[in-house]
């Protein structure tokens, strides 16, 4: 029972997923990725959704070698922080690439991708992945 | 709430593979080894809290308070399970303070436990991983291990120093836990040991991070009306406790280095004991990996920014040295049974107070500080104890 399965909570979440939904705080600015009520940084409760940028430049990755479940089987697979242009940081994997040709400071861009099967149901759940420019 | 709250019991089980223990045994096990530890009658405790994280992924397992009074025959004391990632034991611990430091009760236990080894490791990475945000972070197929990895990586490209000098954390660890009848490896590991052994998330290796292990530790706390009834001589004060929390997800941290939580929990503790850091005897930081030993001596100030690791190649953070740092072999080599290794740490400095860690022990150590990490420090736990008598 190590990650619960479910159809209602992957379709609830499918446009921010989807579409890279964030979210720019009216009062400090700040541009956060997924949208949410209150931003984090200065706890103001207005945000204003924002489909974000979708080139952005990787800040930092690892790559996975012993993944969790739900993974097994898909490695070595590289996660990165991305810094999208307009300033919001999303993790999410890479795509495209050789795990050691990834290096800080690579542009790119996003693009539709699987990522795991919920095996009780076959429910197949995508995401956004990047890939070098 | 100004009454003052005691530790005058602590027990624990060997940390291990307990192939043959459930983790119900253990928590049982650890809280009769605390009440024989304090003198006391068991009925003599009022709540109970148990700190776990993961019962309910790996054994399918929830209503920890009842069923641990169940099987320790204290049903009907008030009980309930704390859960805070791997800071739950220190949060625990924080939560029992409150409740005897409010009057309410004069004596209560905390029983940290988990049992990690009932499941595959697929299981238990998934496990450790739901102390991030399972929507937006877990989704992405990162690791625990992955989230400090980019810590570590954050680290390394900031202080451009070299990975064996963060490694070298874990041999430290190794060698203080010989000693330690309740650690999970007694025995010492070479660097190279630590450098050759496999890449689990790049950078880390396998011998930096600490083990799957099961394991429990319990406390007993009073207060003084407790202790008028009960007199003893050898008492431990909680003098400072505070919990913090950071953003949940590292990356969405201005700076993830910053350890925010970690100053946060500090800065409240240590001025509700009392003290500055250059009186700490000995102390306890989460080294769930080698880097997470390293940052807190940096943030404390015990070394500059990048230069941390000098403590640990100089032998500073042995006792003796300027700040006696897991001598009882931190979470690396004692263990890390999660929701115990917040009890754990307290457990090990109450040892250091009483003055009965043998080969480790420090000199004359009267206080001690204990830092919890849950999460990526999301949250942070810290306690601090004095030795009263």
């Amino acid at each position: 029972m190590v990650w619960a399965e479910s159809v209602p909570r992957v379709w609830r979440e499918r446009v921010k997923k989807y579409r890279l939904l964030g979210g720019k705080c009216l009062k400090c600015g700040s541009v956060v990725y997924p949208y949410r009520p209150a931003c984090p940084y200065c706890g103001h409760e207005e945000l204003q959704p924002l489909e974000l940028s979708r080139r952005g430049r990787v800040i930092n990755f690892t790559i996975i070698r012993h993944p969790p479940t739900g993974f097994v089987g898909k490695e070595p697979y590289v996660v990165a922080i991305v810094e999208l242009e307009d300033g919001a940081r999303v993790l999410a994997q890479l795509t495209d690439v050789k795990p050691e040709d990834v290096k800080i400071g690579l542009e790119v861009e996003a693009v539709f991708r699987k990522y795991r099967e919920q095996a009780s149901n076959g429910v197949i759940e995508y995401g956004i992945k990047f890939r070098p420019v | 709430m100004n009454g003052k709250v005691y530790i005058i019991g602590a027990g624990a089980t060997k940390i291990g593979e307990h192939w043959d223990k459930s983790l119900r045994d253990l928590a049982v096990e650890a809280l009769f080894a605390a009440v024989k530890d304090a003198s006391i009658d068991k009925r003599d405790v009022e709540a109970l809290y148990v700190s776990n994280m993961m019962s309910g992924e790996l054994q399918g397992q929830e209503h920890l308070g009842a069923l641990i009074a169940t099987w320790a025959g204290i049903p009907g004391v008030a009980a309930c399970k704390v859960e805070g990632a791997c800071a739950c034991g220190g949060v625990a611990i924080h939560q029992a303070y409150l409740a005897v430091a409010s009057g309410l009760y004069d004596c209560v236990a905390v029983v940290g436990v988990e049992k990690m080894t009932d499941v595959i490791p697929s299981d238990v990475t998934a496990a450790l991983a739901t102390a991030e945000d399972q929507d937006y972070v877990v989704f992405t197929g990162t690791s625990f291990v992955g989230l400090n990895a980019l810590i570590y990586r954050f680290y390394l490209e900031k202080y451009r120093v070299k990975q064996e000098d963060i490694a070298r954390f874990a041999v430290h660890c190794h060698k203080m836990a010989v000693s330690n009848p309740y650690a999970q490896f007694r025995r010492p590991v070479s660097l190279e040991d630590v450098m050759s052994s496999p890449v689990i998330a790049d950078p880390i290796r396998l011998l930096e991070c600490a083990p799957v292990g099961d394991g429990a530790a319990a406390l007993i706390l009073c207060n003084e009306r407790f202790l008028k009834e009960n007199p003893r001589d050898d008492l431990i004060e909680i003098s400072g406790t505070a919990v913090a929390t950071d953003i949940v997800s590292m990356h969405e941290r201005r700076d993830p280095l910053a350890a925010s939580a970690l100053r946060r929990a500090l800065d409240i503790a240590m001025e509700k004991a009392g003290i500055e850091t250059k009186e700490i005897d000995v102390l306890e930081v989460h080294d769930a990996f080698t880097i997470l030993g390293i940052l807190p001596l940096e943030l404390m100030g015990y070394a500059p920014p990048g230069e941390g690791w000098r403590l640990v190649a100089e032998g500073q953070v042995e006792p003796g040295g300027k700040i006696p740092t897991n001598t009882m072999g931190g979470l690396k080599a004692r263990g890390h049974p999660v929701g115990g290794t917040g009890v754990y740490q307290v457990l090990d400095i109450v040892t250091q107070l009483r003055g009965k860690a043998g080969s480790n022990q420090v000199e004359d150590a009267e206080i001690g500080l204990a830092q919890n990490f849950g999460g990526v420090a999301s949250t942070v736990a810290v306690n601090i104890l004095k030795r009263v008598r």
